[in-house]
């Protein structure tokens, strides 16, 4: 089977200039969701209490809000979290609180709601491990209400990780800049970091836009993509410099026409079987890994597009030489050494 | 040419064994078990009781699979529950004579499945993170500024005294916050006492300086010595935090320093979050007592007697029964120090400091009471635990020693003991995360599906679109999730929902590498060149590439593990490590494969890789421009 018959190079450069402007469009518009709307930052950022709690039926999410909200622990947020009898509720910090005990009292508050009472349960586990917690209790040892998950976080430690995802943002585009500038050329090294950076702007302009939860996970989902869509660039320009190498009348236009060809079936199958691995986290993943499978979506298209058409255009734009590539690697290095750069 | 040397097929063998081996014990799963650990702050368990604990099965005949000791608490396996609640009731019977008062605590508990044979070979399963069997989390702030002060205090303390004994005229000491000032009339003074005091308190560093018509010195901890009060307040709140912990009964708290002023409490299986937070945050007392020699309290002792007026018996401890004076001495809120230090003679010995009010009422009792003994009693949960008995050998202070524990062991158990009576510093609980059972075992379910899924998936198309290179890539990909298990075990990593998502995200680009020569091979192949050439150039050429886009990948992966914490940590170990392990499986074991099927044949006319699709008419390309 071969999905890609391509017959001669197809000249993707002829319509960089369309494809920038889409771009910057694109960027543009992430840009101004993210400063118009800004993201939605979870608890783990801002600070806060988040409940999960599973009802034994349907849940009622305007009482359930109402309840909340007559506890006076401030702006309350109440969603469906993966099923309809699941509810997230969520609630901001507030000074004049012990914050460790909202969670236990928004839980009582909703126990009795749910005319339960809360008691100590103890029981054994399949297993054989003893477990002893506090459930909400109806008639009949039924539970009208579980508690599955509490979180909260002080409002330190929220501002510490805000400074500590920057400072890995940072790392990574300054450590992926040296990495590719010792093995390319500047020229590169810029081209592939605005690309790859377009695409972390606009996986957040995906967020800001939507109002997505913007989580930990999320940030780890978005640095996984900015270092694996950097893969796609160094594959592109890995060619190029072979296509400079090997094809001496070719302009610097063709050669990225060239090797834009000779890559794509490598580029599309691979982020086939990236994408096929994290739609499978997205259908079976559960509400937990929800959001970190969508940034990852997101990252993996358009790390596709930014690689193929912006980041070869950008170096187009910066404009890259047959010297700057062929200088460094023509003396030094035989071109039949297989090591020498490599042509995929 | 395309011939492993057979150190490398070798190579390969010993992975996959290793790879498997290691793997293997999270198969197993997990059974019931009991576990036995110490109730008392002064009982520590060694191995000593594994013995006892099959004596008491064997007489109940109960069969365990086994009875080990490992770190601070021993466990028994069993078949089935029903054995393990037996177990636990005959148990607990044979070492807590008085059910009232259990100085060991016997627990029911999981413990892994896997044959001894495995554990021997140090193969255990991997440890599952909160998120996946449920548990509490806390993170706490130790608040090291009131670890500051209290040191400062200490010093004012000693500071008062040591002007006094030298006589050096001071016009008052005052501590704000964490900086002491003392106060002169005279600069003569000062410039006396600035002498002494850069001999004898080399913590801290004096600055001078003028108050109307007076002169002060003004003193603040060293940044090296607040260091190092900083270091040890984090010590010794673990340390009390382990003693606490230890009597819930948790098979396997996670109890670490985290960053510079704070620790992580992680307690798997617990869902009883006001009950860990009430043993969590509970203040045990120390009180130095005076000791009740007299023929009386022997005889009370002795059962010959009532307990005089004004005294207490304490039956529990090290030197216990004892009878002490109701009065005490001082207390653990006046204990600063309590370090393991050898004395004059070498002999191990317990240094003990305590702040100046301490010292003082300690002054006043020792110098009417030489001769006499002393008691340390422990209070927790309102009732009392002898740590030591010793005699007054002499009139003394804020600073004393207390010897004759005989080993050097047993006197860091008691400077431990002494110190674990209260916190160093304060702690808030500043993250609190629950997640109950049944969503840890969703999480799983879920964690693994997507797993399952996903590599299906990928199989499948690589089979189909590569043929048999598809399968090789197929293996190499199934290789590299037993290389990543097995290392994850290995390493006793804790797996969470992220670092099985790291796990998925993993495998679906370590699959790149494959893509990357398996195309590459095909396009040798389109160019004319003979199928073993097209092999040995598909990889040889692949692996520029293949290692430059591992290293971009890394550099993120590695930032996540830099900077990241809690979940985003979880995921990028896994993730640094799959990359790791990938490259090793994508490139060497696959083209081990390869070699092992293709390489003999000399006279290869074909390879299943799929379809080669030239374009008709077209020619060759030149190789070599």
């Amino acid at each position: 089977m071969e999905f890609f018959r391509i017959r001669r190079d197809i000249p993707f450069m002829r319509h960089a200039l369309v494809f920038n402007v889409i771009s910057f469009l694109t960027f543009a518009a992430a840009v101004f969701f993210l400063i118009t709307r800004g993201l939605h930052l979870s608890i783990e950022f801002t600070g806060g209490t988040v409940l999960e709690v599973g009802y034994a039926q349907t849940a009622d999410i305007n009482k359930t809000r109402a309840s909340v909200e007559a506890l006076g622990f401030g702006e309350v947020q109440v969603q469906n979290f993966g099923t309809s009898r699941d509810v997230l509720i969520r609630l901001p910090i507030r000074g004049d609180l012990k914050q460790s005990d909202v969670a236990a009292r928004v839980f009582e508050r909703l126990c009795s709601d749910a005319a339960g009472q809360l008691a100590a349960r103890q029981y054994t586990t399949a297993q054989g491990e003893q477990v002893s917690r506090m459930a909400c209790l109806g008639d009949n040892e039924a539970e009208p209400i579980r508690l599955s998950r509490t979180e909260f976080v002080g409002p330190a430690v929220g501002a510490e990780l805000y400074a500590d995802g920057l400072k890995a943002l940072a790392f990574v585009v300054i450590g992926i800049m040296a990495y590719l500038a010792f093995r390319f050329e500047w020229k590169f090294s810029v081209a592939a970091i605005v690309a790859n950076l377009h695409d972390v702007v606009i996986i957040l302009g995906f967020f800001a836009f939507f109002q997505w939860e913007f989580s930990l996970a999320v940030l780890a989902a978005v640095l996984a993509v900015l270092g694996y869509s950097v893969n796609e660039s160094v594959v592109i320009f890995d060619r190029i410099r072979e296509a400079f190498r090997r094809f001496r009348k070719m302009t610097t236009r063709e050669v990225i026409d060239h090797a834009i060809t000779s890559t794509i079936s490598r580029t599309i199958i691979t982020h086939g079987s990236t994408q096929m691995m994290v739609l499978a986290m997205l259908l079976f993943g559960g509400p937990t890994l929800h959001y970190f499978a969508v940034a990852l979506t997101i990252g993996i298209l358009f790390g596709i597009y930014s690689s193929v058409f912006v980041a070869a255009a950008i170096a187009m734009w910066l404009g890259v030489k047959r010297e700057d590539l062929v200088r460094s690697g023509g003396r030094d290095r035989d071109p039949n050494d297989p090591n020498a750069g490599a042509v995929v | 040419m395309n011939r492993y040397p057979l150190w490398k097929y070798l190579l390969m063998a010993a992975a996959l064994a290793i790879g498997l081996l290691y793997t293997l014990p999270n198969f197993f799963g997990e059974a019931p078990a009991v576990q036995v650990s110490s109730g008392k702050a002064t009982l520590k368990l060694d191995a000593g009781i594994v013995p006892r604990i099959e004596s008491a099965l064997s007489a109940a005949g109960i069969k365990a699979d086994f009875v080990q000791f490992e770190g601070n608490s021993a466990k028994a396996r069993f078949a089935d529950t029903d054995t393990q609640i037996k177990a636990k009731d005959a148990i607990a019977k044979a070492l807590n004579p008085d059910p009232n008062d259990p100085s060991h605590i016997v627990a029911l508990n999981l413990s892994s499945r896997s044959p001894a044979w495995l554990t021997k070979l140090h193969a255990l399963p991997m440890y599952l993170g909160l998120d996946l069997r449920g548990g509490v989390h806390f993170l706490m702030q130790v608040d090291m500024k009131a670890a500051l002060s209290k040191k400062a205090e200490s010093y004012a303390g000693d500071l008062r005294s040591l002007m006094r004994d030298k006589g050096l005229r001071h016009a008052g000491i005052a501590r704000d916050g964490e900086v002491i000032t003392i106060r002169f009339r005279d600069h003569a003074v000062l410039a006396q006492a600035q002498a002494l005091l850069a001999d004898q308190m080399a913590d801290l560093q004096w600055v001078e300086g003028a108050d109307g018509s007076d002169f002060k010195l003004t003193g603040s901890l060293k940044p090296e010595a607040a260091r190092r009060v900083q270091d040890q307040a984090l010590k010794q709140n673990i340390t009390t935090l382990h003693n606490r912990v230890n009597e819930l009964g948790v098979a396997e708290p996670v109890i670490q320093q985290q960053g510079a002023d704070r620790v992580v409490v992680q307690l798997p299986g617990v869902q009883d979050t006001a009950k860990a937070k009430d043993i969590i945050g509970r203040t045990a007392n120390l009180e130095f007592r005076l000791a009740d020699m007299t023929p009386e309290a022997r005889a009370a002792l002795d059962g010959r007697g009532p307990v005089p007026f004004g005294r207490e018996r304490f039956g529990v401890g090290r030197g216990a029964p004892v009878i002490v004076y109701r009065e005490v001495v001082a207390s653990g809120d006046m204990l600063t120090d309590a370090q393991p230090r050898p004395d004059q003679y070498n002999q191990p010995a317990v240094s003990v400091t305590l702040d100046s009010k301490g010292g003082r009422r300690m002054l006043e009792m020792t110098r009417a009471n030489v001769g006499n003994f002393m008691a340390a009693i422990l209070f927790e949960k309102n009732k009392g635990e002898v740590l030591t008995v010793a005699r007054i050998q002499g009139e003394f202070g804020n600073q004393f020693q207390i010897t004759g524990m005989g080993t050097t062991e047993a006197a860091n158990d008691l400077a431990l003991l002494l110190r674990a009576g209260g916190l160093a510093a304060p702690m808030e609980i500043i993250e609190e995360r629950t997640i109950g059972p049944s969503l840890g075992k969703d999480n799983i379910d879920k964690g693994f599906a997507s797993v399952t899924y996903g590599f299906t998936a990928i199989a499948a198309f690589m089979c189909v679109y590569y043929l048999l290179f598809g399968v090789f890539s197929t293996l190499a990909l199934a290789f590299n999730l037993l290389l990543l298990v097995a290392v994850l075990s290995m390493l006793q990593a804790t797996l969470t929902l992220p670092g099985i998502a790291a796990i998925a995200l993993t495998l679906g680009m370590a699959i790149d590498a494959n893509v990357l020569i398996n195309e590459r091979v095909r396009e040798e192949l389109r160019g004319g060149a003979p199928p073993q050439a097209a092999i040995h150039a598909g990889y040889e050429r692949a692996w520029a590439t293949i290692l430059d886009s591992n290293v971009t990948t890394l550099i993120a992966g590695l930032a996540l593990l830099a900077f990241g914490s809690g979940p985003v940590r979880g995921f990028a170990v896994v993730h640094c490590l799959g990359i790791l392990t990938s490259m090793f499986s994508a490139v060497l074991f696959s083209r081990g494969l390869v070699n092992l099927w293709y390489g003999r044949q000399k006279r290869l006319k074909a390879v299943s890789i799929g379809q080669v699709w030239r374009p008709e008419g077209a020619t060759p390309p030149v190789q070599q421009g």
